[in-house]
């Protein structure tokens, strides 16, 4: 994980961490947040997070940008969206922890031995490989890497699964995969270009 | 009535009976469904967490392809792929430099998307196009005496609520009332979540969720839970056994894609609703509805 001091390289991401977040869609919002506690109040992981939604709000509006990626909160979200559809200011909590799990991976600030950070990469690879998403490569891929426990826990339903041919060993790939290619790369360059 | 249908990556795998049944139950009530062409994955969740406009970009390669195959709405049967599509037209519509970008970025292959094909769950449908009466009328084995916890999950109406309310829905509750079910109108699971992909990154967390769903649907005298996405039912299904044994339970409750269980009472048999790839039996279920 890149340590976040003093120096004027970090101090140079950090800047740009904020301005990147500010600047999604809605984002500005984040400023009137009241600290009302609702979010954390509904959020069901808030029990297992190192710091609830309302405190990395406060963090990263305080510049704390080590706490705020450092913490496990944004990996334990589930996008189940109960804070957002519940928050009186309006902030689209859920859009901001996606944006600050994506800004982790960017600018290189998340976990390296972190399971959700290492499965967003593999589910990405398989959709941009086949067009679609394949279960069981990707379950494979993460057991090899991550979870070598996995197959053991869950022997009997996983082969329940395959004999109920649930777990085909076949990725399906479609005609236009290569278009997926071709947007992320537009994309990229057209960020390029804006920075 | 016809309609254009993105059944999502689970319906090719562990979600494969959603696909099956929902195809199966249409015909019985004489839906057509024709298959978006070359779709490709939604994105999801995971896609959201790396690049935001890269992910509304490939879920707009879908709808792309919708407005060109058809003026037909677009019918969805995952919760997540749902709101991933129907987010996709909202933050377009909201947003000039998310329009921008993904005008764009469809430019680059050749494809265009005004932001304007209907993204419709398929319960929606069902319960709005179809409507309850017509519903009721089609029943041909009503669920007399069954027992049944609807759970909806997270993403059938959050954050969208365009056709069911965010925190209670009841769409699917009515749905199986119609049918003749007995469903359990306060079961406080309904839109909880069940943990996601959490289940192989913390499952800790995950088995908690789902213990929690179980416990409630079996304290309430369930005798199956239906299901509007994939994920949940394999989480809430095949993490039972784990479940079990994480908390000294016993649980073997039935779990079933609600198209499963509204095949039956339109007439279509087990096997055509592949009722038998569930891993914890349906039997009972099936025998327990009335001939
Ligand atoms: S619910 Fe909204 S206003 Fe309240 S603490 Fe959370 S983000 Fe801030
Ligand atoms: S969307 Fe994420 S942060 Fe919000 S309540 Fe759900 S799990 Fe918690």
């Amino acid at each position: 994980m890149t340590e976040l001091a003093t120096t004027l390289e970090a101090l140079a991401v950090h800047k740009q961490f904020c301005e990147d977040v500010l600047n999604m869609p809605g984002g500005e919002k984040i400023k009137i947040c009241q600290q009302c506690g609702t979010c954390t109040g509904s959020c069901p992981t808030s029990y297992l997070m190192d710091w609830g939604p309302r405190e990395i709000i406060a963090a990263f509006r305080a510049g704390m940008i080590d706490r705020v990626v450092k913490s496990n909160t944004i990996w334990l979200c589930t996008s189940c969206y109960s804070c957002t559809v519940r928050c009186p200011a309006g902030i689209k909590i859920t859009d901001l922890m996606y944006e600050l799990k994506r800004l982790a991976i960017k600018y290189d600030l998340a976990p390296k031995d972190g399971k959700a950070p290492a499965m967003t990469k593999y589910f990405i690879d398989s959709v941009h490989k086949h067009g679609r998403n394949h279960e069981v490569e990707l379950m494979a891929k993460f057991m090899l890497t991550k979870d070598w426990g996995l197959p053991f826990k869950f022997a009997g339903t996983g082969l329940k699964l395959f004999t109920a041919g649930r777990l085909p060993l076949f990725a399906k790939n479609i005609r236009g995969r290569d278009e997926l290619d071709k947007i992320s790369a537009y994309l990229e360059a057209q960020e390029a270009k804006a920075q | 009535m016809r309609y254009l249908y993105y059944p999502g990556c689970s319906a090719e795998a562990t979600g494969k009976a959603y696909d099956i049944s929902t195809r199966a139950l249409m015909g019985k009530l004489g839906v057509e469904l024709v298959e978006l062409d070359d779709w490709n994955c939604c994105g999801a969740t995971s896609y959201f967490s790396v690049r935001e406009l890269d992910s509304f970009a490939i879920a707009a390669r879908n709808l792309a392809i919708a407005e060109k195959q058809g003026d037909e709405d677009l019918c969805v049967i995952c919760n997540a792929c749902y709101t991933t599509l129907a987010k996709t037209n909202r933050y377009m519509a909201e947003s000039a430099e998310v329009r921008e970008a993904v005008s764009g970025a469809l430019g680059a292959v050749d494809r265009t998307y005004s932001g304007n094909k209907p993204v419709r769950h398929i319960m929606d449908v069902l319960v709005n196009d179809i409507g309850l009466e017509a519903l009721g009328e089609k029943v041909t084995r009503r669920l007399t005496g069954l027992k049944v916890a609807c759970y909806y999950g997270c993403q059938y109406s959050r954050p969208m609520g365009d056709f069911d309310d965010p925190e209670f829905p009841v769409t699917m509750d009515k749905f199986f009332q119609a049918l003749g079910a007995e469903v359990i109108t306060d079961f406080a699971g309904k839109a909880k979540c069940c943990g996601g992909m959490m289940m192989l990154t913390k499952e800790e967390g995950a088995l908690r969720m789902c213990h929690e769903l179980l416990k409630g649907a079996h304290d309430a005298g369930a005798d199956v839970i239906v299901c509007a996405c994939p994920l949940c039912e394999m989480n809430v299904e095949g993490y039972q056994p784990r479940v079990n044994k994480t908390f000294g339970t016993n649980f073997d409750m039935p779990v079933m894609y609600f198209t499963q269980l509204a095949g039956l009472a339109f007439g279509a048999d087990p096997k055509q609703l592949a009722i038998d790839k569930q891993i914890v039996s349906c039997d009972r279920v099936v025998a327990a509805i009335p001939a």
